[in-house]
């Protein structure tokens, strides 16, 4: 982990509520896609938690959605400085991918499978992605996966593009594993269908993001885990459903 | 030179910032960040005699100024703690630590305080009284004079250590449960501990913590908890621990004025990590500004 101040260079809607900020600053506390970074806002007392969709050199992409107060602040931002906790959480594990890993994204949960699609693909892997959202409007990112040579499915649950329904509706006959983030319904329903062991990134409100004050905590089948710290991507065979 | 230590029950502190417990688990967070010995010290995340997962989640909640958590004392209970978690601090701490210690009952009080006795990297011990009792309706021991100073009483007699009891400030007359619990043997007293709160998430009409309730902290209860140190200073003649909003040096001071030995440092961790570094690495420049040669010196200062 490492605390530095970030200078925002772009900060532009993807969607009517979706926006991509790109940040220039330390980087080097960022270890593992699938990490996320704590940004402190003006006037907001705790940190917001925001996954990391890119890292190249000094260059960070953040993509989020705006839900509430913190995020409604950073879209209105227009360049300044951005005071950001950076490398928080455990992110995927590349290891266990094999040749044709499978990575499963929904909604706002697609994001920290950029860097994840990026780095596999850099390891020579057949990379397919499924990125689900309500409708046509709310998509982002169909083309950016295809240009890093991905095969990309999109899912729109009302059929108003690509594949009608779910992600699971979408899910491809061979592959070795999965990765995936998304609301915790898709989660369950995508651990319920695959045929594979694989990796699931949580959400959680967290007081921190490093590990210290417990607010995040779930139960694993290895133990209490802290989402922040110890997740947020936890594996298959560990996941307790709880809601 | 300014002169920063004090002295808490008989050990010398080299300046008086606590992280305060909860706030930085047992320590080694936090030493991955900075060198930690250049705490006073700090107090553990709460220690309980059964092992705890602590409430649902969500359990953590914005506020103006603050943020409400109810975590729920979540911790690996206190065998794990001394045969785990201090050989682990051992290896980033070499000062006396403060133990941070609750219960449901007497009897786990008694239990856990016995075990941390014959920990010697422990130096003091905090007992928070603010957990509800099982064998007494759910009350919380910290509301009444009586229960506090039986809780008091009870580890008093199973330790040497200097006790310390955290004091709940949702309660109706915080002096006199601060009295009894020196008339039961309390080497001190430490307080505030969080502020009973809740938020409603306006979308779902559901309050935004699982638990619906949990404890307000933040810089946003720092007044209060002035008044309440000030109070409670006044009326008992054993050391007070003052905590509740600290944020910066000078909140240290003005803690210290208002009769504070020692100071802990709690919400403000979790925001800025760096927060008691900050703040003790401030404290030269706050003390010359209001022309302090010695900390100990302002403990109670203001008349």
């Amino acid at each position: 982990m490492k605390q530095s101040i970030f200078t925002i260079i772009n900060n532009a809607p993807l969607t009517r509520d979706v926006f991509r900020m790109t940040l220039l600053g330390d980087t080097s506390a960022i270890t593992a896609a699938g990490q996320f970074v704590n940004v402190k806002l003006d006037g907001l007392y705790l940190r917001r938690p925001i996954s990391v969709c890119d890292q190249s050199g000094d260059e960070l992409t953040l993509i989020y959605k705006v839900v509430g107060k913190g995020t409604e602040l950073m879209s209105g931002m227009r360049g300044g400085e951005l005071d950001l906790l950076t490398g928080l959480g455990n992110g995927y594990d590349l290891s266990k991918s094999g040749d044709r890993p499978l990575l499963i994204g929904g909604g706002v949960g697609v994001p920290p499978l950029y860097l994840l699609a990026k780095r596999l693909i850099a390891e020579g892997k057949r990379v397919s992605v499924i990125l689900g959202f309500n409708t046509k409007s709310e998509m982002f990112y169909e083309n950016e996966f295809r240009d890093l040579g991905a095969r990309v499915t999109v899912t729109t649950a009302d059929g108003s593009y690509g594949v009608k329904g779910f992600v699971t509706a979408a899910m491809p006959e061979n592959y070795t594993y999965v990765y995936t983030c998304g609301p915790q319904p898709m989660l369950k329903a995508v651990y319920d269908v695959s045929a594979t062991s694989g990796q699931f990134s949580f959400e959680e409100r967290m007081g921190c993001g490093f590990g210290a004050c417990m607010g995040c905590s779930c139960k694993t089948l290895y133990g209490n885990k802290r989402i922040c710290k110890d997740g947020p991507v936890l594996v298959k065979e560990e996941i307790i459903w709880q809601k | 030179m300014a002169e920063m230590s004090v002295n808490l029950c008989g050990i010398e502190l080299c300046n008086p910032v606590i992280a305060a417990s909860g706030t930085f688990g047992y320590g080694y967070e936090f030493a991955e960040l900075y060198d930690i010995n250049m705490l006073g010290t700090f107090s553990f995340k709460g220690t309980t005699k059964e092992p705890r997962f602590g409430n649902p989640t969500p359990r953590i909640a914005e506020c103006t100024a603050g943020m409400i958590n109810a975590v729920g004392l979540q911790n690996p209970g206190v065998d794990k703690v001394i045969s785990e978690e201090l050989p682990l601090l051992s290896k980033c701490f070499d000062k006396k630590v403060m133990a941070n210690v609750s219960g449901f009952s007497i009897d786990d009080y008694v239990y856990t305080c016995e075990r941390i006795d014959s920990c010697e990297q422990v130096g003091w011990i905090e007992v928070n009284v603010s957990c509800p009792n099982v064998h007494g309706g759910g009350m919380s021991f910290g509301t009444s004079p009586e229960s506090a100073a039986e809780v008091t009483g009870a580890v008093r007699r199973v330790t040497k250590k200097p006790i310390i009891i955290k004091l709940s400030p949702n309660v109706t007359d915080i002096v006199s449960i601060a009295k009894a619990c020196e008339d039961a043997g309390a080497d001190g007293i430490s307080l505030i501990n969080t502020m009973l709160g809740m938020r409603i998430d306006l979308r779902a009409r559901k309050p935004v913590i699982a638990n619906k309730m949990g404890g307000f902290s933040g810089s946003a209860i720092f007044p209060v908890a002035v008044r309440m140190v000030y109070q409670v200073a006044n009326a008992v003649s054993v050391p007070v621990v003052g905590m509740g909003g600290v944020t910066c040096a000078e909140d240290v001071v003005e803690m210290m004025l208002a009769g504070a030995t020692a100071v802990e440092v709690g919400a403000a961790n979790l925001v800025n990590p760096y927060a008691c570094r900050d703040i003790i690495n401030d404290l030269p420049r706050v003390m010359g500004k209001y022309k302090i040669e010695s900390l100990k010196d302002i403990i109670g200062g203001c008349r």
